[in-house]
């Protein structure tokens, strides 16, 4: 092997290295401490624990679904995109009821749904904020999932998450952008998920 | 759960066995899977199916998880690169499958570092061949291997003990989501084939699915 061979031999096994102790220590634990008021009272009312991460989760769906409902109308959607539109709000509002059944079936209150305020005109405004709100999702799942104690919560958050990524590629695709940029999609903690989602809650 | 199509000539489990020796955990799992009518519905209806015993033979534990997973990517990275070599794409058609390809290879590189990591003896790269016939059954074999894939993750899930080997799971099965979701539209299909919520696969059916794939 050439030095030049060795070295890039050597790089790939410290990037590999590097991938694993990334993700491997990007999972781990995330405290609930410095979240915002809004996830705080919704905390506060569930009581923290499965319902508190069901009850996070419903509040991004919530958004999910009224974000995609108004804009059926609102981003003009024709053709490809008015079907992937519709498919996406009714897969949205579907996690809602699910979501919210979840919280009820473990005895815990789903939050009320928010006032949200999008911020865009337009179909191209519509696509650049449905991009960043369901890679957002996913994140926010990946990070939220590995504390969720029950073994059936996880299985739905796995199904749902898996469903917000197919959306987040669809919608990338229709932005001509990268479906699927990094092999790792990153977790994100509560914190930077309401930093994210903050600006639309009214 | 993604149909699986039938493909000509599969290599019998019987030929596969006798060739591979029991030695491989792929063929130990398979000897193990008594059922050989060729049906292919996942059982999907338990948590995570049989718990940590179902890859078991790919290791104890977490560990097992991560070889089988590892497993899986590995055949998943020698596929795209038989397509890319095949020369049956181009443009950004073929740009797709060369970037799918190395992030499949990444997560090699990623769950090889990870049992490592763990004190495991990572899974052996299996002897795969891919049927290549025209640029449609390609991306129809890629769509099912994609869909399939993301179920196996979200299969094992719930066997995952450590939380970091739950996150980074996690953060391979959202990509082969995406993945499954290009395929399926290139493909004209929906993108999302179970509806609003994604359904797991077990080990048995995952492994019964890419065993026509594997060489002795």
């Amino acid at each position: 092997m050439s030095a030049e061979q060795q070295q890039h031999a050597e790089q790939q096994q410290t990037r590999s290295e590097v991938l694993a102790k990334g993700a491997l220590a990007v999972g781990s634990l995330y405290g609930a401490a410095m979240v915002g008021p809004y996830v705080s009272r919704a905390l506060a009312m569930s009581g923290g624990g499965d319902v508190g991460i069901l009850n996070f989760a419903l509040t991004l769906e919530y958004l999910e679904a009224k974000f995609y409902e108004e804009a059926k109308s609102r981003a003009k959607p024709s053709g490809e995109l008015k079907r992937l539109l519709d498919l996406i709000a009714s897969d949205e509002q579907q996690h809602v009821e699910a979501l919210a059944a979840t919280v009820k079936q473990l005895g815990g209150k789903p939050v009320m749904e928010p006032q949200f305020k999008f911020d865009y005109s337009g179909t191209a405004g519509f696509l650049k904020l449905a991009q960043t709100l369901e890679d957002t999702g996913v994140s926010a799942y990946n990070g939220a999932a590995p504390m969720i104690k029950s073994k059936e919560v996880l299985a739905a958050a796995g199904g749902i998450v898996q469903v917000e990524a197919r959306h987040a590629a669809a919608i990338r695709l229709q932005n001509k952008e990268e479906p699927a940029p990094v092999a790792f999609d990153p977790p994100l903690d509560e914190k930077q998920v309401l930093k994210a989602v903050e600006p639309f809650i009214v | 759960m993604a149909e699986i199509k039938q493909l000509k000539d599969p290599v019998s489990r019987r030929r596969f066995l006798a060739v591979g020796g029991g030695s491989t955990a792929l063929a130990a799992v398979l000897a193990a899977c008594g059922d050989d009518s060729g049906t292919t519905s996942s059982t999907s209806a338990s948590m995570g199916g049989g718990g940590a015993s179902e890859t078991a033979e790919f290791g104890k534990g977490d560990v097992g998880i991560l070889n089988y997973a590892l497993t899986l990517e590995y055949l998943e990275t020698a596929f795209y690169a038989d397509v890319v070599k095949s020369g049956l794409f181009k443009g950004a058609e073929l740009e797709t499958i060369r970037k799918f390809g190395r992030e499949e290879a990444e997560h090699v590189q990623a769950l090889t570092a990870a049992v490592k990591q763990l004190g495991g003896k990572p899974a052996a790269e299996p002897k795969a061949e891919f049927p290549l016939e025209s640029a449609k059954s390609v991306l129809e074999l890629a769509g099912t291997v994609e869909n399939l894939g993301a179920a196996a993750y979200l299969g094992q899930a719930g066997n995952i003990k450590s939380p970091e080997v739950l996150a980074s799971a996690l953060a391979i099965h959202s990509v082969e989501g995406r993945h499954a979701a290009v395929l399926n539209t290139l493909l004209g299909e929906s993108i999302t084939p179970d509806g609003a919520f994604a359904k797991p696969a077990d080990v048995k059916t995952v492994l019964k699915s890419v065993e026509p794939f594997l060489v002795g």
